[in-house]
């Protein structure tokens, strides 16, 4: 038994950094899809569980805008950094025009009606069945690889761990997108009147907040960092229809164990996850992972029930 | 100012207002009296568009209002102080004060500075979160929330509701220098001894009909207002 953990606690110490680094990395993409589950519920209340297709969707297209692009050339330098930036913008709108799409198709006829929240779920999975089978149909039901956008050597070591270039690139990304949003909900006027719906949606109309649009806007923004999260997330793993199902799962995990409708408190539980489940490899086998991260959600909402962060609706910071 | 035609206001199958029809020149306050369930917050809902009436007609300033939607309204120069205050508890009282003046264009730095003057206590406690604020803060911010939309017509639900009787004289005088600066009131009220003292005119409903309506002055001596609506024996 001693045995076991020595040996565990060894490859840890051996490991961490590496580790730390890739859990970090997943973290930003949980991070950023996490902040859509918790928009859309600060100002609805409702889960939208067809947030895993709008991520495939920013996914799909940044792969097709890119390949386009790219054809048979060897980008370099310059050109693989704009084609970075061409890749998380194409999924950022194409995840932005998706999610638009889904309120206006799955949500807001029901919100007219003043339908109850079940029927808010059972219309976001047909939603979601609908957009995978959509893409699972025309695209085909295989992967697709990124070509190659940048070389992917080690940048810089920290404590002998060679850092590459793919965690510099979704932390770089992570961090500017991640950072205006928070900056935008807590000082523009748009941000403001997200809270205020998120806070008390009846007297932010009576303020003039127009709720519809601003409904659209928290899809908008979820959508668009969905979307962009989806391109960082295949430049590695690829894309297919199924594509968003696990990381999604992932996110709203981050979502609640960071505390639902708390900005930052998604992307504290984006990033924690993210670490768990690289370190735990360490300690279990790598297909036992998600059971680890799913653990550690377990264990925290029994002592803290809303979250990490608490469930802080529409608060600044 | 603002005409109100054989409104009727319908939840479901429930009709809360069954053709009401009042009016409110500009530079009055006035007052509407009633018990609860009367429909008197019904009826200033339907003021700023949060339940439209299915019949009748809201003119205000010459323009029809009757269908128009509840976020429009600041824009036009109706602004509503809702019953319970409704502050936005996350926000500070100065971001509170700001999302007062979301539905206009224009500045709002000397606006909030003349709602720091008129309520000196919400400068204190401006960094505060809304949601701190004891109630008669609460209600001075909801006030000057409201007045940072630069109204025409304010309306008021119950102001003082929960409040101690000293707070309240200070909302009552308040909403005095609010009209005597230009502002016209309109004002729910289950004080209706004070409301009556501050308002030019007053209207009485009932189960979703207005009874009767007249000055504040005769209201004050009418023996139907005394024995049911100040506690009078007559």
């Amino acid at each position: 038994m001693i045995n076991y953990f020595t040996s565990h606690f060894d490859t840890l110490r051996l490991e961490f950094w590496p580790l730390l680094v890739g859990g970090l990395a997943s973290g930003f993409i949980y991070a950023m899809v996490a902040i859509g589950y918790t928009l859309v519920y600060g100002v609805l209340r409702l889960i939208n569980f067809a947030h895993s297709e709008i991520f495939m969707s920013g996914g799909f297209a940044s792969y097709f805008v890119i390949r386009a692009v790219i054809g048979t050339s060897q980008p370099s330098g310059l050109e693989s950094i704009l084609l970075i930036g061409l890749g998380v913008v194409s999924g950022g709108a194409a995840g932005a025009l998706v999610a638009v799409l889904v309120e206006r198709v799955a949500y807001r006829p029901l919100r007219r009606r003043k339908a109850p929240a079940l029927a808010y779920l059972i219309s976001a999975i047909g939603a979601s069945y609908f957009l995978f089978n959509l893409a699972g149909k025309e695209f085909g039901r295989y992967l697709y690889a990124y070509p190659t956008i940048f070389v992917n050597h080690p940048v810089f070591t920290i404590f002998g761990a060679g850092v590459q270039m793919y965690y510099v690139v979704v932390a770089i990304a992570g961090v500017i997108m991640l950072i205006t949003l928070d900056r935008v909900v807590a000082k523009s006027k748009l941000g403001r009147s997200v809270r205020a719906v998120a806070q008390d949606a009846e007297t932010a109309s009576l303020m003039g907040v127009n709720i519809d649009r601003t409904i659209v806007v928290t899809f908008l923004i979820g959508g668009a960092l969905g979307g962009a999260a989806a391109f960082l997330y295949g430049i590695t793993s690829g894309v297919i229809y199924t594509m968003g199902f696990t990381p999604a799962l992932k996110a709203f995990t981050a979502a609640v164990l960071g505390g639902i409708g708390n900005i930052r408190g998604a992307v504290l539980g984006g990033l924690l996850l993210g670490v768990v489940e690289s370190l735990s490899v360490a300690f279990v086998q790598g297909s036992y992972i998600d059971v680890a991260a799913f653990t550690v959600l377990v264990l925290v909402l029994l002592f803290r029930p809303t979250g990490i962060l608490g469930e802080r609706l529409g608060r600044s910071a | 100012m603002l005409q109100v035609t054989n409104a009727v206001v319908r939840y479901g199958s429930i009709t809360a207002l069954h053709g009401i029809s009042f009016n409110v020149e500009a530079g009055e306050i006035v007052t509407l009296l009633g018990a609860n369930g009367a429909g008197k917050t019904t009826t200033l809902r339907m003021l700023s568009g949060l339940h439209a009436p299915t019949e009748g007609s809201i003119v205000f300033e010459g323009n029809d209002v009757t269908l128009t939607k509840a976020h429009q309204f600041t824009g036009l120069g109706i602004s509503h102080v809702p019953e319970g205050r409704r502050i936005f508890p996350q926000m500070t009282v100065e971001e509170n004060l700001e999302m007062g003046a979301f539905g206009r264009r224009g500045p709002i730095a000397e606006d909030m500075e003349k709602m720091y003057e008129t309520f000196p206590i919400l400068k204190d406690r401006r960094k505060q979160m809304g949601g701190n604020l004891s109630g008669g803060e609460q209600q001075m911010l909801a006030i000057a929330r409201a007045l940072m939309g630069r109204p025409r017509l304010l309306l008021l639900d119950e102001p003082s509701m929960g409040l101690a009787p000293m707070i309240a004289e200070t909302i009552f005088r308040i909403i005095g220098e609010i009209r005597d600066s230009g502002t016209t009131v309109f004002l729910v009220e289950q004080n209706a001894a004070q409301a009556l003292r501050l308002a030019d005119r007053g209207y009485v409903m009932e189960n979703g009909r207005i009874v009767f309506g007249d000055t504040a002055a005769n209201l004050l001596i009418d023996e139907r207002v005394r024995a049911v609506y100040l506690g009078e024996e007559v």
